[in-house]
């Protein structure tokens, strides 16, 4: 059980509830990810997963690698499907148990937009994980409404003209009592916010940014630096929101332009070739320099 | 107790007596008058049950679903364009062979919007894995949910009880309501298996691929044809339960030395029941064969009932376009092709979208067949409006 003193929320937990066997690829941020938030949860926990590559390298018949019991309905549900585990608990007065809906970027704010709205807004106690990766992944690295401004992916061969949705505000703006975001690179930070979020009453949300070798083209080794450099430019700020109030803020030590985060990744080479406009970089500069004014990064 | 009180309300009274834990629905003409009953009997504290208000039908079916892999009695109900919205989550509890109850109020489908009475609704979602039940009127809708509850824990799986929007969910009849302790010795408590629980860590709902994917669905598929006894048995305890006769496979009404045999699923049977009786009179044997489990489909029972009937006339509330009637291909099919019999088996698509079916209709429908076979007939078509519209 998880207690409220700061040395148990800030020890890495290793529990191996995440076990090795599944079958994503090598430097999978949602991997990885995924691990994390399982052992922070610890085996008293109920994994509700979204249709999308999580679910497809971690639960194939007959041996799924999860060692906490997992369930998993559709793509667009997940959030209504632990809103009935919950309501089942409660019914059956059974519990406490932690209950963690999970899903990608797109089950998440896109077709299961309606349905997470809905589960913050009637006040389940669940927290909800969205492991971002800005694509579609599962499908073959299709746009999702969390890919950035400039990304290559199968639906936007030219580059994404769109900027990323903002779900941790629009979380947030519903009232529910925790939202924090998070990347892979730093586990302490990633666990700690899951214990944090497991220790409150209600709905809560956990926006993770999930690096996908394959999707966004850098090479497995890269998970790492690529979410350092994410934070490092702004394009992706870390904070929590607590009770509708932004607090925690990861700030930045030593500023980064975005150029070092976009030149390592292949869905953004495009910006870069010869004779390609310099405005779509200093868009995205843009975007980088709005997140440090508006988080104080 | 006798009591006089709307379909929807008795039905409601029941579902209540039968203790489901977790209740989601969404509201839609015409099954609103149960999803409010069960939102006020669980918010005045008469049934100890967490009522979850959605914001989408989609979201009810999979608040059910998540409620039941949990271990809850779960029940939702929809009808017509909730049910359609509900369609991935439908396969999804039955693939998953969560024995989850749902009330359908059968209603027309867009376009055009219509929210009256027919079964194509429920048609559109045949082939899904679960047990579907139709009601002729509203003490057998109220006692079907008891038997639902009672079937799907013991097959695991899902049940859907059909029931006629308005010309049922809106009627006011006569309603035998059971007591409480009538319900709890007939319905035991639900015990659960294969569900998610940190002290069994599991996984439901993994994905299978080719290697494994079709035993399951044979799996599935057998499970349904062995619901069969399981629907019948069911059917005879209730019988002795509470003395009278619901439920069942399939009911038939003076078919024995009936020439002709009329075919048809839920509250039309009544009007079919009268018109029986009024040409009998005129000295005509016609019986009727209602199916009442329309999945699974008793097609052997059937055919054990119509074997010697070579002139059969089907009267069914929905249609698959470009085929023709839905309930007349089923039963076509109940037929062994070995058979050399010349039976003729003639389809009436009727009452859609809540157009009256009168005894002159069927009275039509009968004198019809009686002179040709009909392949595909509309029944009650208006001319001037289709020669307006026609393209
Ligand atoms: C209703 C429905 N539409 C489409 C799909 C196909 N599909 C499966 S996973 C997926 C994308 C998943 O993207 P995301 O949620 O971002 O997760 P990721 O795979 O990127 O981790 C899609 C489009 C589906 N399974 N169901
Ligand atoms: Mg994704």
């Amino acid at each position: 059980m998880i207690t409220a003193s700061s040395e148990d929320l800030y020890r890495v937990e290793k529990k191996d509830l995440f076990a090795s066997g599944h079958r994503a690829c090598g430097g999978c941020g949602q991997a990885l990810a995924a691990r994390l938030v399982a052992d922070a949860a610890g085996e008293n926990t109920i994994a509700c997963v979204a249709t999308g590559c999580l679910e497809i390298f971690s639960s194939p018949y007959p041996d799924p690698n999860w060692r906490i019991p997992f369930l998993h309905s559709l793509f667009e549900n997940v959030s209504a499907v632990a809103s009935g585990v919950e309501a089942a608990y409660k019914a059956l007065k059974k519990g406490p148990v932690n209950i963690i809906a999970q899903g990608g970027d797109g089950s998440t704010a896109d077709i299961g937009f309606q349905s997470i709205s809905g589960m913050f807004e009637r006040g389940h106690n669940v927290l909800y994980i969205c492991y971002d990766n800005e694509a579609y992944m599962n499908t073959g690295v299709q746009r999702s409404s969390f890919t950035p401004l400039g990304a290559k992916t199968t639906t936007t061969p030219m580059g994404n003209t769109t900027r990323k949705k903002n779900l941790p505000l629009i979380a947030a703006d519903h009232g529910i009592p925790y939202v924090a975001t998070a990347t892979v690179d730093d586990f302490r930070d990633l666990q700690r916010k899951v214990k944090t979020a497991l220790l409150i009453n209600g709905p809560k949300y956990l926006h993770i940014l999930a690096p996908c070798p394959l999707g966004w083209g850098h090479t497995g080794d890269l998970t790492v630096q690529i979410c350092r450099l994410a934070k490092a430019t702004g394009l992706f700020p870390v904070f929590e929101i607590i009770n509708g109030k932004v607090t925690n803020v990861v700030k930045i030590q030593e500023k980064k332009p975005v150029e070092e985060y976009l030149k390592l990744q292949g869905r953004f080479k495009h910006l870069f070739k010869k004779g390609a406009p310099l405005k779509e970089v200093a868009a995205i500069q843009e975007i980088a320099n709005q997140n440090i004014e508006r988080f104080n990064l | 107790m006798l009591k006089y009180l709307e379909g929807s309300h008795g039905v409601s009274q029941v579902v209540a007596m039968c203790r489901p834990n977790v209740i989601s629905a969404y509201p839609i003409t015409p099954q609103t008058h149960i999803v409010e009953d069960l939102a006020r009997l669980v918010g005045e504290g008469e049934l100890e049950a967490e009522f979850i208000n959605v914001e989408s039908e989609f979201s009810a079916a999979s608040v059910v679903l998540g409620a039941s892999a949990a271990g809850a009695r779960a029940y939702t109900t929809t009808t017509s364009q909730g049910l359609l919205l509900m369609n991935e989550v439908i396969y999804c509890i039955a693939g998953m062979r969560l024995p989850i109850v749902l009330t359908c109020a059968n209603r027309a489908i867009s376009a055009p919007l219509n929210i009256w009475n027919d079964h194509q609704d429920s048609m559109t979602v045949r082939d899904a894995g679960w047990i579907q039940l139709h009601a002729e009127d509203n003490q057998e809708a109220a006692d079907l949910h008891m038997q639902a509850f009672k079937i799907a824990e013991q097959t695991f799986l899902p049940v859907m009880v059909c029931m006629d929007g308005f010309i049922l969910t809106h009627a006011f009849e006569p309603v035998d309501i059971p007591e409480q302790k009538e319900v709890d010795a007939f319905l035991p408590p639900f015990k659960p298996q294969n569900i998610v629980d940190p002290r069994w860590p599991r996984g439901i709902g993994l994905y299978a691929d080719p290697r494994f994917y079709m035993e399951v669905r044979y799996i599935l598929h057998r499970a349904l044809e062995k619901s069969e006894k399981v629907i019948k048995q069911v059917s005879a305890e209730f019988a002795k339960a509470f003395g009278r006769e619901s439920g069942g496979l399939l009911k038939t009404y003076k078919i024995e030395d009936a020439d002709l045999v009329i075919i048809t699923m839920g509250s039309v049977a009544g009007t079919i029941k009268d018109l029986i009786d009024q040409l009998e009179d005129e000295g005509k044997k016609v019986g009727l064969l209602q199916i009442c489990s329309y999945r699974p489909f008793p097609r052997k029972e059937v055919y054990r009932v119509l074997k010697d009937k070579t002139n059969l006339l089907v009267i069914e509330k929905s249609i698959s376009l470009g085929r023709g009637g839905i309930l007349g291909s089923d039963v076509r099919w109940s037929f062994p092709r070995t058979e050399k019999k010349d039976r003729k088996i003639s389809c009436f698509v009727s009452g859609l979208g809540g157009r009256n079916i009168s005894i002159s209709d069927l009275r039509y429908a009968v004198a019809r067949v009686e002179k040709e076979p009909v392949e595909l007939e509309f029944l009650g078509l208006n001319p001037e409006i289709i020669a307006k519209r026609d393209m």
